[in-house]
């Protein structure tokens, strides 16, 4: 993990899953694993988080909740499957009410497999989301920075022209 | 009669893990009704009996829900064994018990470091987690698994544990109740905790019975169910009585499941003491051909398992019922009347696991 400008914030749902993977989640946040240490805060409102830790597979009835909550969330943002289920729909992904993965509803840019994912693979994800969001970020502000840039530039010619 | 107004709860909720919906209904502060909706969590998992056979279906069964995975594994693996007529060794009998015990201390730690969150206190909510990794780290050592540790299968255990591990495990435990000794003070001691918790969302013995609650929060009430009683796995031969209180508030709630913290690890040690040598498994041949109702003590209460099979490598029909469904008209009716500040706490004190009650 590179030089880190932002602390992402982080917001867990539980899409269809069986509880195991929200558990790690949150045994990621308390002491032994302590995730905050890589400067993330678990939140539970999706207007301030940066990353969607998503865990679960997605079903009829969450679908629109799922997609709300991605919406809700501001640009940059960055998706991570936290699971068997959430990455492919694990093993309910025969059952007549799923779905499949979160990504058959938003885009998903990491997944972390396994039933239930371990601490140590959330951490992983959780690193690498962190990355993306980085870049994603720096991208992000470039081309806020070009456009501020283009503003000025327009007010001055106009000002400069009359 | 003041503003009546209707505030939706969840399904995306700080202090839910889960998502569940409520519509709550407010004349001011007061809340006059509670509307449940459930299904965000439903996966149909009971269907899957006719993709999986009887001995695959033990992986979907532990699947029901991540924190009391091992009781749903022993109910259904039970509930086969009784219709196939198969006698496990004994030595199997015990683990399970032994599992299901240090099942039950990670889902009460897991709840009281939940409800320490709930009500404010987010380093007793630390605390607790961090006890609960001591557990966490017993199991893993004996199944490989953390949360979901497959180590049930039809005839018997699959894993085994030495007589020197146990030996560490009860010396480890001696340190796990040290340590909850000290939280228990927390808990029950602190005034501020007690304001919070005496006297809200009282139910009596008498509204619990006939809204059919389950598990401590039955317990709480003053119901003595315990459905180890009835001596499934090795209860029958170990000493233990039901926790109950006769307060029915969240204190008492609060109080009965750090006792049953105590009660667990008092289990533990018995059977680890009288766990006697033996194989592991019997081998099991044929296809379950009968039904039967097998009911256990799941850390939530009391769970049902109807299992029927007609001679046929897939099941006939599998049926879950969870302790939380059991408990939901319990909590819609402690929140009637309650104030709208207290709402997540009374939520969590039935000890909700959306995704047993949706599977």
């Amino acid at each position: 993990m590179g030089k880190v400008k932002k602390s992402p914030w982080v917001l867990h749902y539980d899409g269809s899953s069986c509880n195991g993977c929200d558990i790690e989640v949150l045994a990621c946040l308390t002491p032994v694993y302590d995730a905050e240490r890589f400067g993330i805060i678990n939140t539970g409102d999706p207007l301030q988080a940066d990353i969607f830790l998503i865990t679960g597979g997605i079903n009829t009835q969450n679908k629109a909740v799922v997609q709300q909550l991605y919406d809700q969330m501001p640009r940059p943002k960055v998706v991570v499957a936290v699971g068997t289920c959430a990455c492919t729909g694990g093993i309910f992904k025969e059952c007549y009410n799923i779905l499949g993965g979160a990504d058959t509803t938003i885009p998903v840019d990491i997944y972390v497999p396994g039933c239930a994912a371990r601490p140590q693979a959330i951490i992983d994800g959780l690193i690498q989301a962190i990355e993306l969001f980085q870049k994603r970020s720096n991208k992000h502000d470039a081309i806020e920075r070009r456009h501020k840039e283009e503003e000025g530039r327009k007010a001055h010619d106009k000002v400069s022209g009359e | 009669m003041g503003n009546i107004s209707v505030v939706p709860f969840g399904p995306q909720h700080p202090v839910l893990p889960e998502p569940i919906h409520l519509d709550l209904v407010l004349e001011d502060e007061k809340v006059i009704e509670a509307v449940p909706s459930i299904g965000f969590v439903h996966r149909g998992l009971e269907s899957l009996i006719v993709k999986k056979d009887y001995n695959e279906m033990v992986y979907v069964a532990e699947r029901t829900c991540g924190i009391c995975s091992f009781g749903h594994g022993m109910g259904y693996v039970e509930a086969v064994e009784k219709i196939m007529g198969v006698q496990i060794p004994d030595r199997a009998r015990y683990l399970r018990t032994i599992w299901m015990e240090l099942s039950r201390m990670h889902s009460h730690l897991l709840w009281l470091g939940l409800l320490a969150d709930a009500f404010g206190y987010e380093s007793l909510f630390y605390h607790c987690w961090r006890i609960r990794e001591q557990i966490l780290d017993m199991i893993e050592e004996s199944t490989g698994g953390r949360v979901i540790f497959s180590v049930n299968k039809v005839g018997g255990v699959m894993k085994d544990m030495d007589a020197q591990m146990l030996g560490r495990f009860v010396e480890k435990l001696g340190d796990v109740e040290d340590q909850i000794t000290g939280i228990r003070k927390n808990f029950l001691g602190d005034k501020t905790v007690q304001m919070r918790l005496r006297g809200v969302g009282v139910l009596t013995k008498q509204q619990a019975h006939d809204l059919g609650c389950a598990g401590p929060f039955g317990r709480a009430s003053g119901i003595a169910t315990d459905m180890r009683t009835r001596g499934y796995g090795a209860y029958s031969e170990l000493e233990f009585e039901p926790i109950i209180s006769n307060d029915g508030d969240s204190y008492a709630r609060c109080q009965c499941r750090i006792d049953e913290l105590f009660q667990s690890i008092d289990l533990i040690r018995q059977a680890a003491s009288a766990i006697p040598a033996g194989d592991l498994f019997v081998p099991v041949k044929g296809n379950p051909d009968g039904e039967y109702f097998m009911r256990i003590e799941q850390p939530r209460g009391e769970a049902v398992y109807y299992v029927k099979g007609t001679g046929k490598p897939y099941l006939n029909r599998l049926r879950i019922r969870t302790p939380t469904f059991a408990n939901l008209p319990g909590l819609c009716e402690t929140l009637k009347g309650a104030d709208y500040a207290d709402v997540p706490i009374l939520v969590l004190t039935i000890d909700p696991c959306i995704s047993c009650t949706e599977r």
